[in-house]
């Protein structure tokens, strides 16, 4: 049996390499074109993850670097969603990473200096397996804006890093989600490398009241797209039709 | 049947390690670090060490990207339920190869290295061998879609001009772009001592390294 093709990748949906409002990506950004592979083995296969690998309490960042009983600053919400493929099949006990920096706009990275107070019970990552419907849930608060050195006076909007492994190699997507009635978003560079309005939609997470816990934690939704694949042809049955 | 569309993509930044290595950010927060065992000790085959840098368009080593590694053992087989399986041959690999890495460039130098075993050849679905080879995914600031290229093995001549995806590209000067360089022609590769390998990859330049659309 020959397991189906992963679909190409819709590139004008993508963030082109070269973006110079961008302006790390000018000395980055390959110039000749990508070569154009047909699926092998090498890329229909990819890494698989088990609950082993990770932590129950990896996925709550309220908790997952605090001390002695303490809790980060800032507003506490839950991040949710499902990550599916594009034929919106769910994509079940795939590994979703997400990190970001903390209320104040401040990173936990030897790298990052910038005025905002680091947060002691605040690491900025967490990590699960999703459910058999592609479900996942973390908590966490919602991180700060913060300047960067691109223009003199470039703000990114509050967003949070999210990598997705699904099934396959081809799969491999790392992203950002931002939230919904920011401001920044229609300012920020980084945004603005995706040149379709209705692709800089599908990053941004929606609030969702029904998930609020009262009293506690705003919920916000953002569910994942992966690759999809074509079906297979079997001797008599279209395998998933 | 619906149809959605694949979520963009957006650069992983400067701090991709908090998310995804956060013990090189700095801070040990999980019990286990994803990716830093790609073959385990009872892996089969010749042990290898790949050293190299990612260049930048001006000739600057990038200090902050994140390349991940995928690839077959030593009998050309991944570690994974859809790797084609060999005739005959179980299609399981040895415990503890897992074929999967993390790999990060030195914050001061930009260079990275990873320990690993050989890979064998991987039979395409047309039953075409391709050469051995290592699958690389390449993340960094400003690199807006994560970039996907092959490392193949400069020694191994005949599989390398037979192998399909090599033979795609046209313009043949570039096909070096894809070949790792003995260091050591001496070495057997043994675990103290492993082969070493150089790769360098160039995001831009005369020798723009070949990226693939996968």
């Amino acid at each position: 049996m020959t397991p189906p093709d992963y679909f190409s990748r819709d590139r004008r949906w993508h963030p082109p390499a070269f973006t110079p409002d961008y302006k790390t990506s000018v000395s980055r950004s390959p110039r000749l074109p990508l070569l154009s592979l047909e699926n092998t083995a090498s890329e229909i296969t990819g890494p698989t993850f088990a609950p082993t690998d990770i932590a129950e309490g990896d996925n709550d960042l309220l908790t997952n670097f605090a001390r002695d009983g303490g809790s980060p600053i800032g507003e506490r919400i839950l991040l949710h969603g499902r990550v599916l493929d594009e034929n919106a099949r769910p994509v079940p006990n795939t590994l979703v990473e997400i990190w970001q920096a903390n209320a104040s706009g401040r990173y936990r990275h030897k790298k990052d200096g910038y005025l905002g107070a680091l947060d002691p019970n605040f690491g900025g990552c967490g990590r699960v397996l999703t459910d058999d419907n592609g479900a996942y849930a973390f908590r966490t608060v919602k991180p700060g804006a913060y300047p960067w050195r691109n223009g003199i006076n470039d703000w990114r909007p509050a967003h949070i890093h999210v990598s997705v492994f699904g099934s396959a190699f081809a799969q491999r997507l790392i992203t950002q989600l931002y939230f919904e009635g920011d401001p920044l978003i229609a300012r920020c560079p980084i945004v603005s490398t995706i040149p379709d309005p209705a692709a800089v939609q599908q990053l941004i997470a929606r609030l969702d009241m029904n998930e609020t816990r009262p009293l506690d934690m705003i919920a916000y939704r953002f569910d994942i797209v992966l690759r999809g694949r074509r079906s297979t042809m079997f001797e008599n049955r279209m395998e998933g039709n | 049947m619906t149809s959605l569309k694949e979520t963009p993509s957006q650069t992983a930044g400067p701090y991709v390690h908090i998310g995804l290595a956060p013990g090189a950010a700095g801070f040990d927060i999980y019990e286990t670090e994803l990716g830093q065992d790609i073959a385990g000790p009872e892996a089969k085959g010749q042990r290898i060490r790949i050293e190299g840098r990612v260049l930048d368009g001006t000739g600057t080593p990038l200090k902050d990207v994140l390349i991940e590694v995928w690839q077959a053992n030593a009998k050309g087989i991944y570690a994974h339920r859809e790797t084609p399986q060999p005739e005959g041959e179980p299609q399981q690999v040895e415990a503890g190869f897992r074929g999967w890495g993390r790999v990060i460039s030195d914050f001061d130098t930009g260079d990275w290295q990873f320990e690993t075993v050989k890979p064998g050849p991987v039979r395409r679905r047309d039953s075409r061998m391709m050469a051995p080879h290592i699958n690389l995914w390449i993340v960094a600031r400003g690199i807006n879609l994560g970039l996907n290229t092959r490392l193949y093995f400069e020694e191994e001549r005949k599989a390398n001009d037979n192998d399909p995806v090599l033979k795609l590209i046209e313009q043949t000067g570039r096909r070096h772009t894809l070949l790792a360089r003995t260091q050591d022609q001496a070495n057997t590769g043994t675990v103290e001592t492993p082969s070493v390998y150089r790769f360098d990859i160039h995001l831009q330049g005369p020798d723009e390294t070949v990226f693939f659309d996968i």
